[in-house]
């Protein structure tokens, strides 16, 4: 048989001949595409990213909330140059990623039965990141006002909150249920990962952490720079949505 | 009861590189081919657009672009005596899903494996005898020369505009390329990248110490090219987001940009894609594949006939469906019989990050392609003595920084706490001036007899199949290797002027959790002898010679180099036999 040519006819062809198969063979559509004879391409089909939506906690409550505040203040604190994990962002980011498919473990394999491994098995647990994030505040709570006179977190000052996350990070303060020092590493990365994500997520709010390090974001041509050897590359920062001072009114 | 679809000459199944490189080679020879992708279609300009592409969090982080777990996943132990759990978000390697499989979010790089590779256990038991290899392992020759595959080497090559320095042009070593490669016939088709800073300060020190640097073969492109096929590939922008992502800018070598937009204007062509292949069916004497079945995106079940059968999924999913349809006889290591499962392997990876200082480096670490690197080969697979040294394998070594993603990518010296105001400031001081090569100690896996696959007794699919089991760990022999490598390179980072160093060795037991390679190999491996492999030298299986088997599964052990461009020169050898010995005459190639 020859390679025939990609003319409308060679198309209809085709076509016709899936047709028939269908009639055939089934009473059904098969339910995905066929593809041949050109690329299935159309304009601006594209899955661009939603941004999140500013306002309430969608996922922690008020309680919660003020204490994520708190820890991402201590995660990453403000100095003068640039702000704290709090007025970047980083709480609205994990509370908008535990509201979202990454709280409820979606795509991930969820089957039973759930059993006990070696930490070099990964996570093995029904719960995914938000139920973790749930119970793990709630047992940090109760650890806290244990430990403070009844104050949650939120109430605590500077050293006497230092001194508490230390506790925890190295496993001497002890969560009621829960592995308090896992889930301090869990919050921990997920603070700083909130400070260097795209600000469309939320955290790193007009780029600061960007602009604090010296990476120019989502920018994607070099030509004119990868031979510039030791200079430091002179543009500020973008993000997905470009730069934040060019849509302010 | 499945329904069936009309018989077509060839049904492919798994559409990223090998299957696109055989659906072209095979309608050229005027054959009616159909093609099933268990994910959905994808294409540059609709799915790697350059304004949402560079995003970390998405890509990197949350895996976009793979397969979702709950689709499908495997388990894993270290032992044969532990009960192995499934893996249930990805971490050790991460499979591919959907049109162009991990030739889309692949970082191109483009390595040769030595002419002594394909000869692995001839060559190191006439250097150091047999007595010098692990009582356990299962190394084999390929059954296929570095000689045979050369021309099919070049044409991958020249499919891709790879951009390199050729080191040994027809026998003749060439000035500023890897004088240990084989013999090319032909010099690459476009120049080397341009190398960022801190890629230049690698070379000029390996070069004091002795070594010969080369830059690292790149399928992300130094310029302008167009290849046989008459697609137009652009230059890479160095814009550092090639591993985990797509390049919208047709300057990374994938099926999107070098293959698809030909093939697919053939109307003896056809894809499905959505589409998960479920077993391939033999007739009843078990020794003729009549084709696949597959379910749709609907859960339906579809049967396609076909005369031949390409099986051309993800290592492991060639495996796991020669498990499924029971063609092969599956391994077991305690009787050391059987083929489907032995002989997997991995990758020994391993870096070391330097901290320069911040007043006198600027290294602009974003500026980067996915495979720009200056490398050395001096201690791959058998370029050196091993005889001093107690184990076998080895890999290369280079300044391999494919760009410097902040979330990933903000490092802090050692003794750094990891979180507060001293470890913000830490952040801030060094992320410039900080060399992170991502595999700078790219390292062999060589198989032994209880590292395998095979059905796991528990854990089932969501199609209530049998998930497929990792028995893995890291011997004796790799963690030397490693050893030895990473301290090789520790000394090159180190005279390239870092005042600190953070080393970190490859160690067992082997973790499922760290990222380390997608190089997943074995399984299904070619050879010479029914008895140890599932392929005859042209990736045709003895059982069912009407069915041939790409990809990495094939290999019998795993040498020190990214695997792609040997994955691409057995397709088109594969292809090559095919068109010119087994449509004359359809059976076994080899005899048994």
């Amino acid at each position: 048989m020859k390679q025939g040519t990609p003319t409308m006819i060679g198309l209809r062809r085709r076509e016709f001949l899936a047709g028939t198969a269908l009639l055939l063979f089934s009473a059904t559509t098969v339910k995905a595409a066929t593809i041949a004879g050109r690329l299935p391409w159309a304009p601006n089909a594209g899955n661009p990213p939603p941004p999140i939506k500013l306002g309430p906690w969608e996922f922690f409550n008020g309680e919660e909330g003020r204490a994520m505040e708190a820890l991402v203040d201590c995660i990453i604190p403000p100095d003068p140059e640039t702000p704290g994990g709090k007025d970047a962002g980083c709480a609205v980011f994990i509370d908008r990623q535990l509201a979202g498919p990454y709280g409820r473990q979606e795509g991930l394999y969820v089957r039973p039965p759930f059993q006990a491994g070696l930490k070099n098995q990964g996570h093995q647990s029904a719960n995914g990141p938000a139920q973790d994030y749930r119970d793990g505040l709630a047992a940090f709570d109760r650890a806290c006002k244990q430990h403070s006179g009844g104050k949650p977190f939120a109430e605590l000052f500077g050293d006497d909150r230092i001194a508490l996350l230390k506790a925890v990070d190295k496993g001497e303060l002890k969560l009621d249920g829960v592995d308090g020092k896992a889930f301090f590493t869990q919050l921990v990365k997920d603070a700083q990962m909130g400070f260097f994500a795209d600000p469309i997520y939320g955290g790193n709010r007009d780029m600061v952490a960007w602009k604090m390090i010296g990476y120019p974001g989502a920018r994607y041509n070099y030509l004119d720079w990868v031979n510039r050897h030791n200079e430091r590359f002179p543009l500020p920062p973008v993000g997905m949505t470009g730069n934040a001072q060019w849509t302010r009114s | 009861m499945s329904r069936r679809l009309p018989r077509k000459d060839v049904v492919i199944v798994g559409f990223g590189w090998t299957g696109a490189i055989m659906a072209n080679e095979l309608t050229d020879e005027g054959l009616e081919v159909i093609a099933f992708e268990r994910g959905p279609w994808r294409d540059a300009p609709t799915d790697f657009p350059p304004g949402y592409m560079q995003d970390e969090l998405r890509y990197r982080i949350r895996h976009e672009l793979f397969l979702r777990p709950d689709q499908l996943t495997f388990t894993f132990r270290n032992k044969m005596d532990q009960t192995a759990l499934p893996i249930r978000s990805w971490g050790a390697f991460m499979p591919p899903n959907g049109v162009g499989g991990g030739g889309v979010h692949w970082n191109a790089e483009m390595w040769r494996f030595l002419p002594s590779d394909f000869v692995l256990k001839t060559h190191l038991t006439e250097r150091y005898g047999a007595a010098f290899l692990p009582l356990d392992m299962t190394i084999q020759d390929w059954g296929v020369t570095y000689d045979e595959l050369e021309p099919h080497y070049d044409r991958f090559e020249y499919l891709c505009g790879t951009s390199g320095t050729a080191g040994n042009l027809s026998g003749k070593i060439m000035d500023g390329g890897n004088p240990f490669e084989g013999p090319r016939s032909r010099p690459y088709p476009t120049p080397a990248q341009a190398q960022p800073f801190s890629h230049t300060l690698f070379g000029k020190a390996a070069r004091e110490l002795g070594y010969k640097p080369f830059p690292q073969p790149s399928g992300n492109l130094s310029q302008a090219y167009t290849n046989p096929l008459g697609m137009r590939l652009g230059p890479c922008t160095y814009c550092g987001f090639c591993e985990w992502f797509g390049c919208g800018n047709y300057s990374k070598a994938s099926p999107q940009t070098t293959i698809l937009p030909h093939l697919i204007r053939k109307s003896n062509f056809s894809l499905r894609d959505n589409s998960e292949v479920v077993r391939i069916n033999v007739d009843r004497s078990g020794k003729r594949a009549t084709g696949v079945t597959f379910v749709d995106s609907s859960g339906e079940e579809w049967e396609q006939q076909a005369d031949l059968v390409i099986l051309s999924a993800y290592t492991m999913f060639n495996v796991q469906l020669l498990l499924h349809s029971q063609i092969g006889q599956p391994y077991d290591p305690v009787t050391n019989t059987g083929v489907v499962g032995r002989n997997y392997t991995h990758q020994t990876i391993s870096s070391v990050n330097g901290f320069f200082d911040n007043k006198k480096f600027n290294f602009n670490p974003f500026i980067a392609s996915g495979s720009i690197g200056m490398c050395v080969d001096e201690f791959n697979g058998d370029n050196f003595d091993h005889g001093p040294h107690g184990f076998v394998g080895g890999g290369y070594v280079g300044q391999v920084q494919t760009g410097a993603r902040p979330i990933e990518s903000t490092l802090v010296p050692p003794g750094t706490p990891a979180w507060g105001a001293d470890w913000k400031k830490a952040v801030k001081d060094n992320y410039l001036s900080t060399v992170k090569p991502g595999t700078g100690v790219h390292g062999s896996f060589y198989a032994y007899r209880d590292i395998y696959l095979d059905l796991d007794p528990a854990y089932k699919d969501r199609f209530g199949r049998p998930l497929m089991r990792i028995t893995m760990d890291l011997k004796e022999n790799e963690i030397k290797q490693n050893k030895f490598l990473t301290d090789k390179f520790a000394e090159i980072i180190k005279a390239m002027g870092a005042e600190k160093l953070a080393v970190q060795y490859r160690t067992a037991p082997y973790d499922i959790t760290t990222y380390q390679t997608t190089h997943l190999n074995g399984g299904a491996i070619m050879g010479a002898d029914p008895k140890t492999s599932v392929l005859n030298k042209y990736l045709q299986s003895w059982d069912v010679p009407n069915l041939f088997v790409m990809g990495a599964s094939a290999f019998p052990q795993n040498a020190g180099y990214n695997p792609t461009l040997t994955v691409g020169a057995l397709a088109y050898w594969s292809a090559a036999a095919i068109r010119n010995q087994y449509l004359k005459n359809p059976g076994r190639l080899v005899d048994a």
